[in-house]
Protein backbone atom coordinates (compact mmCIF):
# COMPACT_ATOMS: atom_id res chain seq x y z
CA UNK A 1 0.00 0.00 0.00
CA UNK A 2 2.77 2.40 0.99
CA UNK A 3 4.63 1.61 -2.22
CA UNK A 4 1.61 2.60 -4.27
CA UNK A 5 1.18 5.80 -2.29
CA UNK A 6 4.87 6.60 -2.65
CA UNK A 7 4.72 6.08 -6.38
CA UNK A 8 1.63 8.25 -6.71
CA UNK A 9 3.22 10.99 -4.59
CA UNK A 10 6.33 10.77 -6.71
CA UNK A 11 4.40 11.08 -9.92
CA UNK A 12 2.47 14.01 -8.50
CA UNK A 13 5.77 15.73 -7.65
CA UNK A 14 6.75 15.48 -11.30
CA UNK A 15 3.48 17.07 -12.36
CA UNK A 16 3.98 19.91 -9.85
CA UNK A 17 7.44 20.52 -11.28
CA UNK A 18 6.13 20.47 -14.83
CA UNK A 19 3.46 22.98 -13.85
CA UNK A 20 6.22 25.42 -12.85
CA UNK A 21 8.01 24.83 -16.13
CA UNK A 22 4.80 25.28 -18.06
CA UNK A 23 4.01 28.55 -16.33
CA UNK A 24 7.47 29.92 -16.99
CA UNK A 25 7.19 28.85 -20.61
CA UNK A 26 4.31 31.26 -21.12
CA UNK A 27 6.13 34.18 -19.52
CA UNK A 28 8.04 36.75 -21.59
CA UNK A 29 11.75 36.47 -22.27
CA UNK A 30 14.11 37.33 -19.45
CA UNK A 31 17.32 37.26 -21.38
CA UNK A 32 18.62 40.29 -23.20
CA UNK A 33 19.22 39.81 -26.89
CA UNK A 34 22.58 41.40 -27.35
CA UNK A 35 23.51 43.18 -29.62
CA UNK A 36 19.95 44.13 -30.51
CA UNK A 37 19.27 44.98 -26.87
CA UNK A 38 21.43 46.05 -23.98
CA UNK A 39 21.17 45.58 -20.25
CA UNK A 40 20.05 48.67 -18.43
CA UNK A 41 22.74 48.94 -15.78
CA UNK A 42 25.79 49.78 -17.81
CA UNK A 43 26.10 53.03 -15.90
CA UNK A 44 27.22 51.15 -12.79
CA UNK A 45 29.84 49.21 -14.71
CA UNK A 46 33.38 49.81 -13.56
CA UNK A 47 35.94 49.72 -16.32
CA UNK A 48 39.60 50.69 -16.32
CA UNK A 49 40.65 53.87 -14.56
CA UNK A 50 40.78 57.21 -16.23
CA UNK A 51 42.20 60.62 -15.36
CA UNK A 52 39.78 63.35 -14.37
CA UNK A 53 40.37 66.72 -15.92
CA UNK A 54 40.29 70.09 -14.24
CA UNK A 55 36.93 71.77 -14.48
CA UNK A 56 38.41 74.79 -16.22
CA UNK A 57 40.68 72.91 -18.60
CA UNK A 58 39.44 69.62 -20.04
CA UNK A 59 42.88 68.78 -21.42
CA UNK A 60 44.67 68.93 -18.10
CA UNK A 61 44.34 66.36 -15.33
CA UNK A 62 43.74 67.15 -11.70
CA UNK A 63 46.69 64.91 -10.91
CA UNK A 64 49.30 66.42 -8.61
CA UNK A 65 51.85 63.67 -9.31
CA UNK A 66 52.02 62.49 -5.71
CA UNK A 67 52.39 58.93 -7.03
CA UNK A 68 50.24 57.38 -4.33
CA UNK A 69 48.28 55.38 -6.90
CA UNK A 70 51.51 53.99 -8.27
CA UNK A 71 52.61 53.02 -4.79
CA UNK A 72 49.38 51.41 -3.58
CA UNK A 73 48.56 49.41 -6.70
CA UNK A 74 48.68 45.72 -5.72
CA UNK A 75 49.57 44.63 -9.24
CA UNK A 76 51.99 47.39 -10.30
CA UNK A 77 49.74 48.47 -13.13
CA UNK A 78 50.46 52.16 -12.97
CA UNK A 79 53.61 53.85 -14.16
CA UNK A 80 53.96 57.60 -13.91
CA UNK A 81 56.45 59.64 -15.84
CA UNK A 82 57.21 63.15 -14.72
CA UNK A 83 59.89 65.74 -14.77
CA UNK A 84 60.95 68.64 -12.62
CA UNK A 85 61.33 71.76 -14.68
CA UNK A 86 64.26 74.08 -14.08
CA UNK A 87 62.43 77.33 -14.72
CA UNK A 88 58.77 77.68 -15.34
CA UNK A 89 55.98 80.07 -14.62
CA UNK A 90 53.17 79.26 -12.24
CA UNK A 91 49.80 78.29 -13.58
CA UNK A 92 47.44 80.95 -12.36
CA UNK A 93 44.60 79.01 -10.85
CA UNK A 94 43.40 77.98 -7.40
CA UNK A 95 43.49 74.36 -6.32
CA UNK A 96 40.11 72.72 -6.66
CA UNK A 97 39.56 69.42 -4.93
CA UNK A 98 35.86 69.38 -5.68
CA UNK A 99 35.22 70.70 -9.15
CA UNK A 100 34.21 74.32 -9.10
CA UNK A 101 34.99 74.91 -5.43
CA UNK A 102 38.38 76.55 -4.84
CA UNK A 103 40.14 75.20 -1.78
CA UNK A 104 40.37 77.76 1.00
CA UNK A 105 43.80 79.34 1.30
CA UNK A 106 45.03 77.97 -1.99
CA UNK A 107 44.48 80.99 -4.19
CA UNK A 108 46.60 80.78 -7.29
CA UNK A 109 48.74 78.17 -5.62
CA UNK A 110 48.99 74.67 -6.83
CA UNK A 111 50.21 71.62 -4.91
CA UNK A 112 52.52 71.05 -7.83
CA UNK A 113 54.27 74.25 -6.90
CA UNK A 114 56.45 75.37 -4.08
CA UNK A 115 57.01 79.09 -3.79
CA UNK A 116 57.30 80.29 -7.34
CA UNK A 117 58.63 77.08 -8.76
CA UNK A 118 56.71 74.36 -10.48
CA UNK A 119 57.72 71.10 -8.79
CA UNK A 120 56.39 68.30 -10.93
CA UNK A 121 54.98 68.00 -14.39
CA UNK A 122 53.08 64.91 -15.46
CA UNK A 123 54.50 63.54 -18.70
CA UNK A 124 52.74 60.24 -18.93
CA UNK A 125 50.29 58.17 -16.94
CA UNK A 126 50.64 54.60 -18.14
CA UNK A 127 48.13 51.94 -17.19
CA UNK A 128 48.76 48.28 -17.83
CA UNK A 129 45.18 47.06 -17.81
CA UNK A 130 46.31 43.47 -18.42
CA UNK A 131 47.14 43.12 -14.77
CA UNK A 132 44.53 45.38 -13.18
CA UNK A 133 42.03 43.68 -10.89
CA UNK A 134 39.79 46.75 -10.58
CA UNK A 135 40.01 46.85 -6.80
CA UNK A 136 39.66 50.62 -6.82
CA UNK A 137 42.41 51.30 -4.32
CA UNK A 138 44.05 53.90 -6.57
CA UNK A 139 40.77 55.73 -7.07
CA UNK A 140 40.14 55.76 -3.35
CA UNK A 141 43.68 56.72 -2.50
CA UNK A 142 43.89 59.73 -4.82
CA UNK A 143 43.99 62.87 -2.68
CA UNK A 144 42.60 65.15 -5.40
CA UNK A 145 40.04 62.79 -6.99
CA UNK A 146 41.95 62.73 -10.21
CA UNK A 147 41.09 59.12 -10.94
CA UNK A 148 37.76 57.61 -11.83
CA UNK A 149 36.46 54.43 -13.41
CA UNK A 150 35.60 54.56 -17.05
CA UNK A 151 32.51 52.82 -18.35
CA UNK A 152 34.03 51.08 -21.29
CA UNK A 153 31.98 47.91 -21.31
CA UNK A 154 32.89 46.63 -24.71
CA UNK A 155 36.63 46.90 -24.47
CA UNK A 156 38.21 44.07 -26.38
CA UNK A 157 41.54 43.44 -27.99
CA UNK A 158 43.77 40.81 -29.46
CA UNK A 159 47.17 41.90 -28.23
CA UNK A 160 48.54 42.75 -24.85
CA UNK A 161 49.40 46.19 -26.12
CA UNK A 162 45.69 46.83 -26.71
CA UNK A 163 45.34 47.10 -22.97
CA UNK A 164 48.26 49.35 -22.27
CA UNK A 165 47.01 52.89 -22.12
CA UNK A 166 48.56 56.30 -21.75
CA UNK A 167 45.80 57.91 -19.75
CA UNK A 168 47.20 61.41 -20.14
CA UNK A 169 47.11 61.09 -23.89
CA UNK A 170 43.55 59.71 -23.75
CA UNK A 171 42.48 62.65 -21.65
CA UNK A 172 43.96 65.12 -24.09
CA UNK A 173 42.39 63.37 -27.05
CA UNK A 174 39.01 63.19 -25.37
CA UNK A 175 39.15 66.85 -24.41
CA UNK A 176 38.34 67.94 -27.91
CA UNK A 177 35.54 65.50 -28.55
CA UNK A 178 32.08 66.96 -27.99
CA UNK A 179 30.55 64.37 -25.63
CA UNK A 180 32.09 61.17 -24.41
CA UNK A 181 29.78 58.27 -24.94
CA UNK A 182 30.42 54.56 -24.83
CA UNK A 183 26.94 53.26 -25.30
CA UNK B 1 69.86 3.04 -20.23
CA UNK B 2 69.23 5.94 -17.96
CA UNK B 3 68.54 5.50 -14.32
CA UNK B 4 64.86 5.21 -13.58
CA UNK B 5 64.98 7.59 -10.66
CA UNK B 6 66.12 10.45 -12.87
CA UNK B 7 62.66 10.53 -14.44
CA UNK B 8 60.97 10.57 -11.06
CA UNK B 9 58.65 7.79 -12.14
CA UNK B 10 57.64 6.89 -8.60
CA UNK B 11 56.57 10.38 -7.73
CA UNK B 12 53.06 10.58 -9.12
CA UNK B 13 49.97 10.23 -7.02
CA UNK B 14 48.94 6.87 -8.37
CA UNK B 15 52.27 5.18 -7.76
CA UNK B 16 52.61 6.47 -4.25
CA UNK B 17 49.05 5.95 -3.03
CA UNK B 18 47.39 3.29 -5.14
CA UNK B 19 49.84 0.99 -6.88
CA UNK B 20 51.16 -0.82 -3.80
CA UNK B 21 47.76 -1.43 -2.24
CA UNK B 22 46.24 -2.70 -5.45
CA UNK B 23 48.63 -5.60 -5.79
CA UNK B 24 46.72 -8.85 -5.62
CA UNK B 25 43.42 -7.12 -4.96
CA UNK B 26 41.69 -8.51 -7.99
CA UNK B 27 40.13 -6.64 -10.84
CA UNK B 28 39.63 -2.99 -9.93
CA UNK B 29 39.53 0.07 -12.13
CA UNK B 30 41.20 3.37 -11.37
CA UNK B 31 39.16 6.33 -12.55
CA UNK B 32 40.11 9.98 -12.43
CA UNK B 33 37.23 12.34 -11.76
CA UNK B 34 38.73 15.58 -12.85
CA UNK B 35 40.76 17.72 -12.82
CA UNK B 36 38.33 18.77 -15.50
CA UNK B 37 35.30 16.66 -14.74
CA UNK B 38 32.14 18.74 -14.75
CA UNK B 39 30.99 17.37 -11.43
CA UNK B 40 33.94 18.82 -9.59
CA UNK B 41 33.19 22.50 -10.28
CA UNK B 42 36.69 23.56 -10.94
CA UNK B 43 39.87 21.66 -10.96
CA UNK B 44 39.49 19.11 -8.21
CA UNK B 45 40.82 15.71 -9.08
CA UNK B 46 39.35 12.74 -7.30
CA UNK B 47 40.98 9.38 -7.88
CA UNK B 48 38.55 6.57 -7.35
CA UNK B 49 39.22 2.87 -7.30
CA UNK B 50 36.18 1.12 -8.66
CA UNK B 51 35.09 -2.42 -8.09
CA UNK B 52 32.44 -2.70 -10.74
CA UNK B 53 30.12 0.20 -10.08
CA UNK B 54 31.13 0.46 -6.43
CA UNK B 55 33.70 2.87 -5.09
CA UNK B 56 36.29 1.01 -3.13
CA UNK B 57 38.42 4.02 -2.37
CA UNK B 58 38.29 7.71 -3.24
CA UNK B 59 41.14 10.14 -2.75
CA UNK B 60 40.92 13.85 -3.54
CA UNK B 61 44.08 15.20 -5.13
CA UNK B 62 44.49 18.89 -4.45
CA UNK B 63 46.59 21.76 -5.62
CA UNK B 64 45.64 22.31 -9.24
CA UNK B 65 44.55 25.89 -8.62
CA UNK B 66 46.93 26.76 -5.82
CA UNK B 67 47.76 30.45 -6.21
CA UNK B 68 49.85 31.05 -3.10
CA UNK B 69 47.40 33.46 -1.52
CA UNK B 70 49.00 33.00 1.87
CA UNK B 71 52.47 33.67 0.51
CA UNK B 72 51.21 36.70 -1.39
CA UNK B 73 50.04 38.09 1.91
CA UNK B 74 53.62 38.16 3.11
CA UNK B 75 54.94 40.18 0.19
CA UNK B 76 52.14 42.71 -0.16
CA UNK B 77 51.17 45.48 2.19
CA UNK B 78 47.97 45.15 4.19
CA UNK B 79 46.02 47.31 1.75
CA UNK B 80 47.42 45.66 -1.33
CA UNK B 81 46.21 42.27 -0.13
CA UNK B 82 42.55 43.35 -0.26
CA UNK B 83 41.85 42.31 -3.88
CA UNK B 84 43.19 38.82 -3.16
CA UNK B 85 40.31 38.20 -0.79
CA UNK B 86 37.75 38.42 -3.56
CA UNK B 87 39.51 35.64 -5.38
CA UNK B 88 39.94 33.02 -2.69
CA UNK B 89 36.28 32.03 -2.82
CA UNK B 90 34.73 33.70 -5.82
CA UNK B 91 31.21 32.71 -4.83
CA UNK B 92 31.14 34.27 -1.39
CA UNK B 93 33.84 36.86 -1.89
CA UNK B 94 32.40 39.36 0.56
CA UNK B 95 32.68 36.96 3.48
CA UNK B 96 36.38 36.61 2.76
CA UNK B 97 36.66 40.39 2.41
CA UNK B 98 35.07 40.63 5.80
CA UNK B 99 37.24 38.01 7.48
CA UNK B 100 40.39 39.81 6.39
CA UNK B 101 39.39 43.41 7.12
CA UNK B 102 37.88 42.22 10.39
CA UNK B 103 41.17 40.65 11.43
CA UNK B 104 43.16 43.79 10.66
CA UNK B 105 40.56 46.00 12.35
CA UNK B 106 40.72 43.86 15.45
CA UNK B 107 44.51 43.97 15.47
CA UNK B 108 44.63 47.75 15.09
CA UNK B 109 41.60 48.50 17.21
CA UNK B 110 39.73 50.29 14.43
CA UNK B 111 36.10 51.07 15.19
CA UNK B 112 33.69 50.48 12.34
CA UNK B 113 30.83 52.98 12.10
CA UNK B 114 27.39 51.39 12.62
CA UNK B 115 26.20 52.25 9.13
CA UNK B 116 29.16 50.42 7.64
CA UNK B 117 28.40 47.37 9.79
CA UNK B 118 24.85 47.24 8.47
CA UNK B 119 26.01 47.74 4.91
CA UNK B 120 28.36 44.82 5.40
CA UNK B 121 25.60 42.64 6.76
CA UNK B 122 23.27 43.46 3.86
CA UNK B 123 25.83 42.94 1.12
CA UNK B 124 27.31 39.83 2.72
CA UNK B 125 23.89 38.19 3.03
CA UNK B 126 23.00 39.08 -0.55
CA UNK B 127 26.23 37.44 -1.57
CA UNK B 128 25.36 34.37 0.51
CA UNK B 129 22.04 33.99 -1.30
CA UNK B 130 23.94 34.36 -4.56
CA UNK B 131 26.32 31.59 -3.56
CA UNK B 132 23.59 29.22 -2.37
CA UNK B 133 21.64 29.79 -5.58
CA UNK B 134 24.59 28.84 -7.70
CA UNK B 135 25.19 25.77 -5.56
CA UNK B 136 21.55 24.81 -5.88
CA UNK B 137 21.58 25.13 -9.63
CA UNK B 138 24.90 23.37 -10.05
CA UNK B 139 23.96 20.54 -7.70
CA UNK B 140 20.78 19.78 -9.56
CA UNK B 141 22.79 20.04 -12.75
CA UNK B 142 25.14 17.38 -11.38
CA UNK B 143 22.19 15.15 -10.75
CA UNK B 144 20.98 15.55 -14.30
CA UNK B 145 18.39 18.31 -14.09
CA UNK B 146 19.34 21.08 -16.45
CA UNK B 147 16.64 23.74 -16.23
CA UNK B 148 16.71 24.60 -12.49
CA UNK B 149 20.02 26.42 -12.82
CA UNK B 150 18.38 28.84 -15.23
CA UNK B 151 15.78 29.76 -12.60
CA UNK B 152 18.57 30.22 -10.07
CA UNK B 153 20.52 32.41 -12.46
CA UNK B 154 17.51 34.62 -13.01
CA UNK B 155 17.51 35.53 -9.32
CA UNK B 156 21.25 35.55 -9.13
CA UNK B 157 21.46 38.13 -11.90
CA UNK B 158 19.21 40.33 -9.83
CA UNK B 159 21.56 40.16 -6.87
CA UNK B 160 24.59 40.77 -9.02
CA UNK B 161 22.96 43.87 -10.53
CA UNK B 162 22.28 45.13 -7.02
CA UNK B 163 25.80 44.45 -5.82
CA UNK B 164 27.30 45.92 -8.98
CA UNK B 165 25.65 49.20 -8.09
CA UNK B 166 27.76 49.65 -4.98
CA UNK B 167 30.80 47.47 -5.51
CA UNK B 168 31.28 47.93 -9.23
CA UNK B 169 31.91 44.23 -9.74
CA UNK B 170 29.73 41.22 -10.27
CA UNK B 171 31.85 38.41 -8.90
CA UNK B 172 35.24 39.10 -7.36
CA UNK B 173 34.29 41.91 -5.05
CA UNK B 174 36.80 44.12 -3.31
CA UNK B 175 34.34 46.24 -1.40
CA UNK B 176 35.18 46.26 2.29
CA UNK B 177 37.91 48.52 3.57
CA UNK B 178 39.60 48.82 6.93
CA UNK B 179 37.07 50.73 9.00
CA UNK B 180 34.13 50.52 6.63
CA UNK B 181 33.26 49.98 3.01
CA UNK B 182 34.53 51.67 -0.13
CA UNK B 183 31.32 53.42 -1.13
CA UNK B 184 27.99 54.24 0.44
CA UNK B 185 24.79 52.48 -0.54
CA UNK B 186 22.29 54.58 -2.42
CA UNK B 187 18.54 54.91 -2.08
CA UNK B 188 18.28 53.06 -5.37
CA UNK B 189 20.25 50.19 -3.85
CA UNK B 190 17.89 50.05 -0.89
CA UNK B 191 14.80 50.18 -3.09
CA UNK B 192 16.09 47.44 -5.37
CA UNK B 193 17.14 45.26 -2.45
CA UNK B 194 13.68 45.58 -0.90
CA UNK B 195 12.11 44.71 -4.22
CA UNK B 196 14.40 41.72 -4.53
CA UNK B 197 13.57 40.45 -1.03
CA UNK B 198 9.85 40.59 -1.80
CA UNK B 199 10.26 38.94 -5.16
CA UNK B 200 12.60 36.23 -3.97
CA UNK B 201 10.42 35.32 -1.01
CA UNK B 202 7.62 34.58 -3.44
CA UNK B 203 9.91 32.52 -5.61
CA UNK B 204 11.22 30.18 -2.92
CA UNK B 205 8.03 28.03 -2.93
CA UNK B 206 8.47 27.73 -6.68
CA UNK B 207 11.99 26.39 -6.10
CA UNK B 208 10.58 23.79 -3.75
CA UNK B 209 7.86 22.80 -6.23
CA UNK B 210 10.30 22.56 -9.06
CA UNK B 211 13.02 20.55 -7.36
CA UNK B 212 12.74 19.79 -3.65
CA UNK B 213 9.68 17.59 -3.88
CA UNK B 214 10.83 15.89 -7.03
CA UNK B 215 10.95 12.13 -6.60
CA UNK B 216 14.05 11.74 -8.74
CA UNK B 217 15.99 14.27 -6.67
CA UNK B 218 14.81 12.66 -3.45
CA UNK B 219 15.91 9.30 -4.70
CA UNK B 220 19.37 10.63 -5.35
CA UNK B 221 19.71 12.58 -2.09
CA UNK B 222 17.91 10.78 0.66
CA UNK B 223 20.08 8.42 2.72
CA UNK B 224 23.04 9.23 0.54
CA UNK B 225 26.29 10.27 2.19
CA UNK B 226 25.13 10.19 5.77
CA UNK B 227 27.47 12.14 8.03
CA UNK B 228 27.19 11.65 11.76
CA UNK B 229 27.81 14.51 14.13
CA UNK B 230 30.87 12.74 15.48
CA UNK B 231 32.28 12.38 11.99
CA UNK B 232 31.62 16.02 11.11
CA UNK B 233 33.45 17.09 14.26
CA UNK B 234 36.33 14.75 13.56
CA UNK B 235 36.91 16.34 10.16
CA UNK B 236 36.26 19.88 11.33
CA UNK B 237 33.36 20.30 8.94
CA UNK B 238 31.43 23.53 9.32
CA UNK B 239 28.60 25.38 7.66
CA UNK B 240 25.63 23.58 6.14
CA UNK B 241 27.56 20.29 6.21
CA UNK B 242 27.78 20.48 10.00
CA UNK B 243 24.29 21.91 10.44
CA UNK B 244 23.00 19.09 8.28
CA UNK B 245 24.06 16.70 11.04
CA UNK B 246 21.93 18.46 13.63
CA UNK B 247 24.36 20.80 15.38
CA UNK B 248 23.21 24.43 15.20
CA UNK B 249 26.71 25.90 14.99
CA UNK B 250 26.90 29.20 13.16
CA UNK B 251 29.70 31.71 13.70
CA UNK B 252 27.17 34.53 13.47
CA UNK B 253 25.63 33.16 16.66
CA UNK B 254 28.50 31.32 18.32
CA UNK B 255 31.00 34.18 18.14
CA UNK B 256 28.81 37.13 17.16
CA UNK B 257 30.65 39.72 15.13
CA UNK B 258 29.43 42.99 13.68
CA UNK B 259 25.73 43.59 14.37
CA UNK B 260 24.49 40.04 14.03
CA UNK B 261 23.57 39.94 17.71
CA UNK B 262 21.03 42.70 17.08
CA UNK B 263 19.33 40.79 14.33
CA UNK B 264 16.81 38.05 14.84
CA UNK B 265 17.31 34.96 12.73
CA UNK B 266 17.18 31.20 13.11
CA UNK B 267 19.88 28.70 12.41
CA UNK B 268 18.34 26.01 10.25
CA UNK B 269 19.39 22.49 11.13
CA UNK B 270 18.47 19.08 9.91
CA UNK B 271 19.06 15.89 11.85
CA UNK B 272 19.36 13.39 9.05
CA UNK B 273 22.95 14.10 7.98
CA UNK B 274 22.40 12.94 4.41
CA UNK B 275 22.68 14.94 1.20
CA UNK B 276 19.03 15.90 1.45
CA UNK B 277 19.63 17.36 4.91
CA UNK B 278 22.37 19.60 3.57
CA UNK B 279 20.08 20.59 0.73
CA UNK B 280 17.28 21.47 3.15
CA UNK B 281 19.61 23.50 5.38
CA UNK B 282 20.85 25.60 2.48
CA UNK B 283 17.40 26.30 1.16
CA UNK B 284 16.21 27.26 4.63
CA UNK B 285 19.20 29.57 4.92
CA UNK B 286 18.00 31.49 1.89
CA UNK B 287 14.92 32.49 3.84
CA UNK B 288 16.95 33.39 6.92
CA UNK B 289 19.26 35.58 4.83
CA UNK B 290 16.21 37.40 3.51
CA UNK B 291 15.08 37.99 7.08
CA UNK B 292 18.49 39.37 8.01
CA UNK B 293 18.54 41.71 5.02
CA UNK B 294 15.06 42.98 5.79
CA UNK B 295 15.93 43.75 9.41
CA UNK B 296 19.26 45.31 8.52
CA UNK B 297 17.58 47.60 6.00
CA UNK B 298 15.05 48.59 8.62
CA UNK B 299 17.67 49.31 11.27
CA UNK B 300 20.12 50.97 8.87
CA UNK B 301 21.42 54.08 10.66
CA UNK B 302 22.71 57.28 9.09
CA UNK B 303 26.31 58.29 9.44
CA UNK B 304 29.64 57.72 7.79
CA UNK B 305 30.23 54.57 5.80
CA UNK B 306 33.91 54.51 6.60
CA UNK B 307 35.70 55.44 9.79
CA UNK B 308 37.62 58.72 9.73
CA UNK B 309 40.18 57.41 12.22
CA UNK B 310 41.82 54.93 9.89
CA UNK B 311 45.45 55.94 9.46
CA UNK B 312 46.67 56.48 5.95
CA UNK B 313 49.39 53.89 6.40
CA UNK B 314 48.16 50.61 7.76
CA UNK B 315 50.90 49.49 10.13
CA UNK B 316 49.40 47.32 12.87
CA UNK B 317 51.27 46.86 16.15
CA UNK B 318 53.18 43.68 16.83
CA UNK B 319 50.84 40.84 17.66
CA UNK B 320 48.55 38.21 16.31
CA UNK B 321 44.84 37.96 15.73
CA UNK B 322 42.24 35.48 14.62
CA UNK B 323 38.94 36.52 13.16
CA UNK B 324 36.24 34.21 11.89
CA UNK B 325 33.07 34.83 9.94
CA UNK B 326 30.35 32.56 8.65
CA UNK B 327 30.68 32.03 4.94
CA UNK B 328 28.25 30.23 2.69
CA UNK B 329 30.31 27.08 3.08
CA UNK B 330 31.20 27.37 6.73
CA UNK B 331 33.63 29.00 9.06
CA UNK B 332 36.07 31.30 7.34
CA UNK B 333 39.02 32.21 9.52
CA UNK B 334 41.91 34.56 9.02
CA UNK B 335 44.87 34.21 11.32
CA UNK B 336 47.28 37.09 11.05
CA UNK B 337 50.65 37.72 12.63
CA UNK B 338 52.11 41.20 12.51
CA UNK B 339 55.75 41.95 13.20
CA UNK B 340 55.08 45.68 13.34
CA UNK B 341 55.94 46.36 9.69
CA UNK B 342 53.64 47.38 6.86
CA UNK B 343 53.41 43.82 5.58
CA UNK B 344 51.93 40.86 7.45
CA UNK B 345 54.46 38.41 8.81
CA UNK B 346 52.11 35.51 8.15
CA UNK B 347 48.54 35.07 7.01
CA UNK B 348 46.78 31.77 7.50
CA UNK B 349 43.47 31.33 5.73
CA UNK B 350 41.08 28.77 7.09
CA UNK B 351 38.93 27.68 4.19
CA UNK B 352 35.79 25.76 5.19
CA UNK B 353 35.73 23.84 1.92
CA UNK B 354 39.05 22.21 2.72
CA UNK B 355 37.71 20.51 5.83
CA UNK B 356 34.37 19.73 4.21
CA UNK B 357 36.03 18.07 1.24
CA UNK B 358 37.89 15.56 3.33
CA UNK B 359 34.66 14.06 4.56
CA UNK B 360 34.22 12.84 1.01
CA UNK B 361 36.93 10.17 1.06
CA UNK B 362 35.21 8.37 3.91
CA UNK B 363 31.67 8.95 2.68
CA UNK B 364 32.28 7.68 -0.82
CA UNK B 365 33.67 4.34 0.34
CA UNK B 366 31.30 1.56 -0.62
CA UNK B 367 28.79 3.72 -2.48
CA UNK B 368 28.07 3.45 -6.15
CA UNK B 369 29.77 5.98 -8.38
CA UNK B 370 26.62 7.96 -9.16
CA UNK B 371 26.02 8.47 -5.44
CA UNK B 372 29.59 9.62 -4.97
CA UNK B 373 28.89 12.42 -7.46
CA UNK B 374 25.79 13.37 -5.50
CA UNK B 375 27.80 13.43 -2.26
CA UNK B 376 30.52 15.54 -3.82
CA UNK B 377 27.96 18.05 -5.04
CA UNK B 378 26.14 18.18 -1.72
CA UNK B 379 29.30 19.34 0.06
CA UNK B 380 29.25 22.60 -1.94
CA UNK B 381 32.92 22.74 -2.82
CA UNK B 382 34.63 25.74 -4.29
CA UNK B 383 38.02 24.55 -5.42
CA UNK B 384 39.85 27.91 -5.52
CA UNK B 385 39.02 28.24 -1.86
CA UNK B 386 40.25 24.75 -1.04
CA UNK B 387 43.57 25.18 -2.84
CA UNK B 388 43.96 28.88 -2.04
Amino acid sequence: MTTIRKTLNGLWSLIVGLKVTGKEFCKPWLTVHYPRQEVNNLNTYRGHIELVSLSDDPGKPKCVVCRRCEEICPSDCIRIEMHTPEESHLPDRPLMLISGVPLAGSVAKDPLCEGDKLLRVLDGFYLNYNMCSLCGLCVQNCPVSSLTFSQEVYLAGQKRSDFEFDLLQRLQEDAYKPIKSYH
Amino acid sequence: MQDKSSFNLDGDYYSSKFAEQRKGEGDTLILNLGPQHPSTHGVLRVMVELDGEYVRRAEPVLGYIHRMHEKMGEVKTYVQYLPNMGRVDYLHALAWNWAYVGAVERLMGIEVPPRAEYIRVITCELNRICSHLLWWGAYVLDLGGFTPILYAFDDRENIMDILQMVTGSRLTYCYYRFGGVSSDITSEFIAQTRAFVDRFRKRIPMYHDLVTGNMILRGRCEDIGVISLEMAKRYGATGPVLRGTGLPYDVRRAEPYSVYNQIDFDIPVSEAGDAMARYDVRLAELEQSLRIIEQALQQLPDGPYISADVPERIVPPKGEVYFAVEGARGKIGVYLISDGSDKPYRIKLRAPGYSNLHVFAELAQGTILADAISILGSLDLVIPEIDR
